[in-house]
């Protein structure tokens, strides 16, 4: 909690879960993944942290929020929305496709 | 002359001067920058880091726009085993996603060893396909390579604790390159699972617990991973500092592992293929906070200028210039987060 408060993006919050794929799918260093996912969602890389904005960002793009209400994407159904937004390929949505048949 | 509230390596607060900071932070760099040959941190990173320890309240952050993001190690467990919690994991990568905001999280075996994880893989896969279903963040699943669990009795090989003090070096050292092998095999074999489950990664953690050995089991692991799965992402986390020479003579890519330090260990991750590491720096905790962040900061420094991956800096009980305490305190965590990304350069913790 105290790396979250002092230094921490904020996960789906923010954009925090975003950044972090770059990471991990392109090896990206921090500042290069957030200028990609900020492009991406066409605002600077300063919004990406603020949750006031991203709120906004991540309700009309339905991807996935902290407390998200009825009808609207959660889990497996946001990541498939989250692959498209970045262009990568999320290994969880490529099973989903395979398992359900539908690749 | 007034005094600054801080802490020991321990935890214990203390009361320091001006002049007793500034000295702690000069002998801490110097301390990181003699072992492993790297620059010390200029002046006016000393006066940013004093300016960090000094400051006033509880809690300190980060300026605007410098946030970072998380991966963990036994994420899962955190809420769910370490605090005795009865809820599941899979749940607790929910609160975490949902209550702490975490970046990411990862999901691991009490026992946390690849060894261990090998005969319940069937399990963990099918808790890894349950997470996936509902969760948003990036979930990779984690353990160690905790090469002594290959050792008798538990295990098949010899045990070379038992060997070198005996001094029966070579049997020590052939016990060592048999478990590398057991090892290397055993971590595939869980990433094999978890990738057929949906994982976003995977975290080899905890990497050099027995030394050499184990570093050289977890680069030919991720080695192979990647070989395989390309798309499948990797975090190589560390068990310390410094790479303990158990074996000695142990090479990857043409380089000596003994005695690697962060900035040297970050390359022959990133010739391994993983895409995240993390680093570690272990705290001293006859030492105070102002020397021991001073210290790792000039670590990590080197260690982020080295690398082309992202480093995510080990930030918790006894490393990263946190106390060697069960529960840290939030005023040395949130200093030591804002020391390592403002002056370090962290891509995350």
């Amino acid at each position: 909690m105290a790396h979250e408060v002092a230094s921490g993006m904020g996960g789906i919050r923010t954009a925090g879960d975003l950044v972090l794929r770059l990471q991990l799918s392109k090896s990206m260093k921090i500042h290069d993944a957030k200028k990609y996912v900020a492009d991406k969602l066409g605002i600077t890389p300063l919004e990406l942290s603020d949750c006031v904005i991203m709120a906004e960002i991540r309700e009309d793009l339905n991807l996935g929020r902290p407390m998200p209400p009825d009808r609207t994407a959660k889990g497996i159904e946001a990541k498939f929305r989250i692959a498209q937004l970045l262009g990568i390929k999320i290994n969880s949505v490529e099973r989903f496709k395979t398992k359900a048949g539908l690749s | 002359m007034s005094k600054f509230f801080t802490r020991m390596g321990d935890g214990f607060g203390i009361y320091l001067s001006e002049e007793e900071i500034r000295a702690d932070i000069e002998e801490g760099t110097k301390d990181a920058a003699d072992r492993a040959q790297i620059p010390q941190l200029s002046k006016e990173e000393m006066d940013h880091l004093y300016d960090i320890v000094t400051m006033p309240g509880i809690v300190v952050g980060v300026e605007r726009g410098q946030e970072v993001v998380t991966t963990s190690d036994s994420g899962g467990c955190k809420i769910s085993y370490h605090c005795n919690i009865a809820i599941d994991r899979s749940t607790a990568i929910l609160i975490h996603e949902k209550v702490l905001g975490a970046d990411s999280l990862d999901l691991g075996h009490i026992d946390y060893s690849y060894k261990a994880v090998k005969s319940v893989l069937h399990d963990e896969a099918a808790m890894m396909e349950l997470t996936q279903l509902n969760s948003v963040i990036p979930v990779l699943y984690g353990s160690m390579p905790n090469l002594g669990l290959y050792t008798k009795p538990d295990g098949p090989v010899d045990n070379w604790a038992e060997l070198l003090p005996l001094g029966r070096i070579d049997e020590a050292r052939a016990a060592q390159e048999e478990a590398v092998e057991h090892a290397v095999k055993d971590i595939v074999y869980v990433a094999e699972g978890m990738y057929e489950a949906g994982a976003d990664g995977m975290n080899i953690d905890t990497s050099g617990a027995s030394g050499d050995a184990d570093v050289l089991a977890a680069l030919k692991a991720i080695e192979i991973i990647k070989q395989k799965f390309p798309d499948l992402g990797i975090e190589m986390g560390m068990a310390g500092e410094f790479i303990l020479g158990m074996h000695g003579k142990l090479e990857y890519d043409g380089v000596r592992l003994a005695g690697l330090y962060p900035h040297n260990q970050v390359k022959l991750a990133e010739k391994a293929g993983a895409n995240i590491f993390g680093a570690v720096v272990n705290t001293n905790s006859n030492m105070s906070f102002p020397w021991n962040i001073a210290r790792t900061v000039t670590f990590v420094k080197a260690c982020t200028e080295a690398a082309n991956i992202p480093v995510h800096v080990n930030v918790g009980m006894g490393v990263g210039g946190v106390p060697m305490c069960e529960v840290p305190p939030v005023d040395v965590v949130t200093r030591a987060d804002k020391a390592l990304i403002e002056i370090g350069k962290a891509d995350g913790l």
